[in-house]
């Protein structure tokens, strides 16, 4: 087999095997597993960002936030049906993204990373702001009744792991697409070397906007989505934490790979459930790991299994 | 109240909140200036200086100023050499490289809150204040017999106010001093100006580096100690302090002590009195904007000069 081949095995495999698995799981862990795929997809967002263009965003919750709330807010005062919800949600999030991209882009390194936290953490003081509205900390329920897509009831559990799947096979397929595309291919060559990209002749700005946008619009769309399938909206996804479990998934899993940010959301989603049986400082769990990483494996899963067994990985 | 004894009120809150902000603030700053690093973990040192004052105070017990007097001595020396302790082992293993000390420091942030919930627990504390004389202060107006003072109802603040505001003005000029007049200080300048022939002209760069890092976590948890018998020592309380400053170094341009202090004056005193006036979450807001909007258009800061 060709690496092109190898690569498309995996990855439509990898998605085979979520599609059979809803059918053997018990209830507990088909849910998770639901919810797992939408987070997914908010870190191959991240990924988009962080893994392939080598820009390290702390304020994705401002993406996901804006997707959850331009979703939940038009179906909970306007009355409008998911579908062009959903659009706006997205909508939303592409508005979003551009308007910060073009903003934080004008900096580098460390001053990126807090400029997007701050933009991140004045999205959240605005959410909290519009209390009366948004229901600030406490979120809202968007009811059963209101969560029917064309007809089909997504607060049942086979319908709401179909509509997760759906998502993140799109957003994977979407992903593998673009890695091989000429864009792609030079959000890589930004990661690898900026200056050297700059003299070739690439318009790095256009390039690293368009990445923040693409980035910031599947995030987006997974916040929409998570809104819509699991029917709460809330100010907690909009918080700082929000923003640093993408970076934790997408380092746990291997920033730069396509599958990494499946299995870093996998793990952590269940060392987080494990870990939160025991003790109410779950989050201790994030550090630990996050510490660790960094010390010892600064390539993550999918960057190991790159480095020692396939090294075509994607 | 009047308008004029409102404002002066507020100005006194402000400065309160200033001057535990400037010391905070500082310690983020110096850490900063020498190392070259962001620590996103500072606020934790805050919260971890409170919650220390708490213990020793309460294993203390005895007065109240006895307890307070140990802990404004222990805590900030523990939370330094704590901080310290993370410098050697872990900040130092990542090679004080920028981007991935914020993801260390994020990792940080999370042990020592969630560690501090597992063993402290989630209830507010308070420390109770050494001493805390209520001063009702006067107002001048033009009155029947002419100019005179008066005591508008509400207008007062407490001795221990005061003293916080005198405690972090002296810790003030003493960090310039250090950092100014002697050697250790100098040794300081000389890293943050260049590690490398620091590095060769023999200065042990990597003690360095522990040093100020524990002594930023040190000047940090010297604040909190400071405003504990005001606030109450509690596992969340790092947040707060960690966003402000942030925007005050920010905003006094990254790395510049001078400017920190100028501009945590600003911002504590604005503060206080914008709260007053406005509801706190849209004067964050607009200072959380505020300073994004700094660093995109003012990389160096509102009082910082442009690097040549």
């Amino acid at each position: 087999m060709t690496e092109t081949q190898k690569s498309l095995a995996l990855h439509f495999g990898l998605l085979a095997l979520l599609f059979a698995l809803q059918f053997i799981l018990p209830a507990y862990h088909h849910g998770n597993l639901s919810r797992i795929m939408v987070l997914a997809t908010y870190a191959i967002g991240y990924n988009l960002l962080f893994g392939y263009t080598g820009l390290l965003s702390l304020g994705h919750a401002m993406f996901f936030a804006a997707g959850m709330y331009g979703m939940g807010l038009m179906i909970r005062h306007l009355g409008f049906t998911p579908a062009p919800a959903l659009l706006i949600g997205v909508l939303a999030g592409l508005a979003l993204s551009a308007a910060v991209g073009a903003l934080a882009l004008r900096t580098t390194g460390v001053a990126f990373m807090i400029v997007t936290l701050m933009f991140a953490q004045a999205g959240y003081l605005i959410i909290l702001y519009f209390g009366e509205w948004t229901r600030g900390d406490e979120g809202f329920v968007i009811q059963q009744v209101q969560r029917s897509l064309w007809g089909i009831d997504l607060s049942d559990p086979t319908a709401r792991y179909f509509a997760a799947w759906m998502l993140f096979s799109a957003c994977l397929a979407l992903s593998l697409w673009l890695i091989r595309h000429p864009f792609g291919r030079t959000l890589i060559a930004i990661r690898e070397n900026e200056s050297r990209a700059q003299m070739l002749g690439y318009d790095v700005f256009r390039h690293k906007l368009g990445a923040v946008v693409l980035s910031g619009t599947i995030s987006a769309a997974a916040g929409a989505a998570y809104a819509l399938l699991f029917g709460y909206a809330g100010a907690s996804f909009a918080t700082v934490q929000y923003s640093i479990l993408p970076l934790l998934w997408v380092l746990l899993g291997g920033a730069g790979t396509l599958i990494g940010p499946f299995l870093g959301t996998l793990f952590t989603f269940y060392l987080i459930d494990i870990a939160s049986a025991f003790t109410t400082a779950y989050m201790l769990v994030v550090g630990i790991v996050l510490v660790a990483l960094t010390l010892f494996a600064r390539q993550g899963i999918g960057g190991e299994i790159r480095a020692r067994l396939w090294n075509w990985l994607p | 109240m009047e308008f004029g004894p409102y404002l002066m009120l507020a100005s006194l809150e402000g400065a309160v909140t200033a001057a535990v902000l400037a010391l905070t603030a500082v310690g983020l700053s110096l850490v900063f200036g020498v190392m070259r690093v962001v620590n996103v973990a500072h606020g934790e040192f805050f919260m971890l200086g409170a919650v220390l004052a708490w213990w020793i105070a309460t294993t203390m017990g005895g007065h109240p100023a006895a307890g307070f007097a140990a802990a404004l001595i222990v805590a900030p020396i523990l939370v330094g050499v704590i901080a310290a302790a993370a410098d050697m082992t872990i900040l130092k293993r990542v090679d004080y490289d920028p981007e991935r000390t914020i993801v260390v420091t994020i990792g940080l942030l999370y042990i020592i809150q969630q560690l501090t919930l597992m063993t402290y627990g989630p209830e507010a504390r308070p420390v109770e204040p050494p001493f805390n004389t209520r001063l009702a202060l006067p107002w001048i107006e033009w009155g029947e017999n002419g100019l005179g003072l008066y005591w508008p109802w509400g207008l007062s603040t407490t001795t221990y106010k005061l003293a916080v505001i005198g405690a972090a003005a002296v810790v003030l000029i003493g960090v310039w001093l250090l950092m100014t007049r002697t050697r250790i200080g100098l040794v300081m300048r000389a890293t943050q100006l260049d590690r490398e022939m620091a590095q060769a002209f023999g200065i042990p760069v990597e003690r360095i580096y522990a040093l100020v890092f524990g002594l930023g976590a040190a000047l940090a948890a010297l604040g909190a100690v400071l405003i504990v018998p005001i606030q109450q020592a509690h596992y969340l309380m790092g947040g707060d302090p960690l966003l402000l400053s942030f925007i005050v170094v920010i905003i006094g341009g990254l790395g510049s002590l001078p400017g920190t202090v100028v501009a945590a004056i600003l911002i504590g005193m604005s503060d206080g009195i914008i709260s007053v006036f406005f509801t706190p979450t849209l004067a964050k807001i607009l200072a959380t904007l505020l300073v994004a909007l700094v660093l995109v258009f003012r990389p160096q800061g509102l009082f910082g000069a442009r690097p040549a």
